[in-house]
């Protein structure tokens, strides 16, 4: 018996958002449709960054250092190898520049974030420590040495964003506009920046996600609705949105706990706990995901490539 | 397709009796118009009437019932595409799939693991729901025997993995008082399979090749009497089933069409199973079965299917008692904040990175965050106080310091004077606490 499909119209779509350098530009966003439905638009293929930190960590299990162990006190050899794992992008988070992490100043911060820059082809995401006076005076001039290299840099929140967003344009980046998980919030933020002159093709939103378990309804419900906001036409919602899932997912007991009789193997367990919150927020609509451990890059990829395949009727 | 609310007034009595619960009758066109009512309370429709409504007074997706007793599980009845429009309501079943090919001691390991995977959180267990004995090894004796060593030794409810009926009628004779789900009737063996599903009272699974074949499919298997299905698709590629699982709930939702008004039953075997699954579980399967009963994959995945059914209009509380993190001592921190889960965890997980064994004491503010609660009057000082002496953490700790959010910074005085206890300003973000800790935070 014949089925009518039922297929919606949708007027808008995601701002696309170019990163990098050519030939290895890399595209984010653009979809015209919900994630990987490809029977009325077109879905386009998130993409990953894998995180690297300015500091060596402290406080990571041993699962996750172990893939890169001997390589964590030199960003750039970490940084190298997170391409040679497969991540589309570099996401390099200065944790150093923290007053409580070492108080790294700003001049050194940008020396780190440029040579890591020059050392891999794969474009750069630059996070700054989360303190928000202290990254309104470091991202500007890690924007400036890292002119011409197309990054993007974040995170700005509704009170620093000044002077981050005019780093970003002065030097030709995009930027990650944080804010809490709330739709409105985001919306205000965005339209701040874009009052500065930045275009909405040149923000990534920032939805403060909760890992699975911990919060990740929210986050679910917020960029899905952000999606279909975009799909509706409203240019507010549309820039593409970046989840920082493996900074949450690692901080979750379920993926510190070792193995137990419960919970069964603490490195399956703890891949997966990331691997799942990100497959799950792409569903939602996300469209750049950072995430720390190589394997749950490799399992991350596998899905998205088994859901981008074209499923038409 | 659906009537509107005004449309089915039209055939109503318009008597205005109020039996059926509401204050009018096009109150009441509104509700059935809405599938939040049922034709059936009200007790003088004509029925001529009862016909042409009975299509619009049906919920969209049919509630489905697998298992007898108290432990049965019940799926379907969903109303919206998306949570945030409403709430998913009734949890997707997960079923394990335990193979005939198994048997003796690896066959009773199985059983064993599936029993257990069971997990607790914050005081509540949840867990798998089926345990899904398949036919595969070709010959039926042996398939009784793992279904009925399975019956034996679990518990959960049980479904029947065998497109045979003859196989299936011989396990049913087992374990048909369990009211297993039968899975699945397809375009060759529907009719034994549905006389079953009816001669048993059973929830029966429907498999189609193609949505098309589904449909026509399950309107034979209606047509012979039977309305407890369950609807699958065919497809097993995870993009293929995306794209199947949306175009079945649309139909039923917002189209009406009355073949796909059932839940829906996806089978997940590929080479991710478990990630599979979870996509399964947020684009509306009412039940998947897979293959997997290791904890580390099964803990996530229970996890997201309590996370995506939650009710996003509720705030999750949680209770208000005194919280451990870490083995605390006497001399250990005390944390004051709200019951709101969320705000619970992100206090709890910064204190677990922070790695300092603290107890936390979430104030019962109906789930809402600190400064909401601050604004609605449902975090005074007299609450925090009353909570300090009811919770008994005097008698725990060896000293009378309190760590208060930092958004409660201004109530600190009044409530230093209050309890005697000296108050510690903390952070107004969690993530700063392991630095707080570090700072101030010293015997």
């Amino acid at each position: 018996m014949a089925v009518k499909i039922v297929r919606e119209r949708w007027p808008g779509k995601v701002y696309e958002m170019v990163l990098g350098r050519r030939p290895n530009t890399v595209r984010v966003g653009g979809d015209t449709s919900l994630p990987f439905i490809h029977f009325e638009g077109e879905p386009k293929k998130p993409v990953v960054a894998l995180e690297i930190q300015d500091i060596e960590p402290l406080g990571w299990p041993e699962v996750l250092w172990a893939p890169f162990a001997g390589l964590m006190s030199d960003p750039v050899a970490w940084a190298r190898r997170c391409v040679e794992y497969g991540a589309d992008l570099v996401a390099l988070r200065l944790a150093g520049v923290h007053p409580e992490s070492g108080d790294a100043g700003a001049e050194a911060a940008a020396a780190v974030a440029r040579s890591v820059a020059q050392a891999v082809d794969v474009p750069l995401v630059v996070l700054g420590c989360g303190m928000e006076e202290k990254d309104a005076r470091v991202l500007p001039v890690v924007a400036e040495a890292l002119e011409g290299y197309n990054c993007l840099i974040g995170q700005a929140t509704v009170d620093n964003y000044k002077p981050v967003a005019a780093g970003c344009r002065a030097y030709g980046h995009s930027v990650v506009a944080t804010s809490p998980l709330d739709i409105n919030l985001a919306k205000q933020l965005n339209i701040l920046i874009t009052e500065m002159n930045l275009p909405p093709e040149r923000i990534a939103m920032d939805p403060s996600i909760g890992p699975l378990g911990y919060g990740i309804e929210y986050a679910y419900s917020i960029i899905e609705r952000k999606r279909l906001g975009a799909l509706m036409g409203d240019r507010m919602l549309a820039p593409p949105v970046i989840c920082l899932v493996g900074e949450e997912a690692w901080k979750t007991r379920e993926a510190q706990v070792g193995d137990t009789p419960e919970w069964g193997n603490q490195a399956r367990r703890a891949v997966l706990w990331e691997t799942m919150t990100a497959v799950m927020l792409a569903l939602a609509g996300g469209s750049i995901f950072v995430l720390r451990h190589p394997e749950s890059l490799a399992r991350f990829q596998g899905r998205i490539d088994v859901l981008m395949q074209p499923q038409l009727y | 397709m659906a009537l509107t609310g005004l449309a089915i007034y039209k055939l109503l009595p318009k008597t205005n009796c109020k039996e059926c619960g509401q204050a009018t009758c096009l109150a009441f066109a509104m509700q059935l118009a809405a599938g939040k009512a049922g034709l059936e309370v009200c007790p003088h429709v004509s029925e001529e009437a009862r016909e042409t409504l009975s299509a619009a007074s049906e919920p969209p997706i049919a509630l489905v019932r697998i298992g007898s007793g108290p432990g049965a599980l019940e799926v379907g009845s969903e109303t919206v595409l998306f949570r945030h429009d409403k709430r998913f309501l009734h949890p997707t079943g997960i079923g394990i799939i335990v193979s005939d090919t198994l048997d003796g001691e690896l066959l009773a390991a199985r059983i064993g693991v599936v029993n257990r995977l069971s997990f607790d959180r914050l005081g509540q267990t949840y867990g798998v729901d089926l345990a899904a004995v398949r036919y595969e090894c070709g010959d039926p004796e042996r398939y009784l025997t793992a279904v009925r060593e399975v019956a034996a030794n679990t518990e959960l409810n049980l479904a029947l993995m065998c497109a045979d009926p003859d196989a299936a009628a011989r396990a049913l004779e087992l374990v048909g008082d369990r009211r297993p789900l039968l899975y699945a009737a397809d375009a060759e063996n529907y009719e034994a399979m549905t006389a079953l599903a009816r001669r048993y009272g059973l929830a029966l699974a429907v498999r189609g090749r193609d949505l098309g074949e589904l449909a026509a499919l399950a309107e034979k298997v209606v047509k012979l009497g039977h309305k407890q299905l369950l609807l699958d698709s065919g497809a097993r590629q995870p993009g293929r089933v995306l794209a199947d699982q949306t175009q079945i709930r649309r139909s039923a939702v917002n189209k009406r069409f009355r073949p796909f008004g059932f839940p829906t039953v996806c089978v997940a075997t590929g080479e991710d199973a478990v990630l599979d699954t979870a996509v399964y579980i947020g684009k509306y399967a009412a039940v998947v079965l897979l293959d997997t009963a290791d904890p580390a994959e099964i803990l996530p995945l229970v996890t997201w299917r309590l996370n995506v059914y939650t009710d996003p209009q509720k705030p999750i509380a949680i209770e208000a008692k005194v919280y451990e993190v870490g083995n605390p001592g006497p001399e250990a921190p005390v944390f004051l904040t709200t019951n709101f889960s969320l705000t619970y965890f992100c206090v709890m997980s910064d204190i677990e990175g922070a790695r300092v064994p603290a107890f936390i004491l979430p104030v019962d503010t109906d789930g809402t965050s600190v400064l909401t609660a601050w604004a609605a009057g449902k975090l005074t000082p007299e609450k925090i106080g009353n909570f300090l002496n009811e919770s008994g953490i005097a008698g725990r700790v060896n000293h009378e310091r309190l760590i208060i959010p930092g958004g409660l910074a201004v109530m600190s005085g009044k409530l230093q004077e209050l309890t005697g206890w000296q108050i510690l300003v903390g952070p107004r973000e969690s993530s700063a606490i392991p630095g707080f800790l570090k700072q101030y935070w010293s015997q």
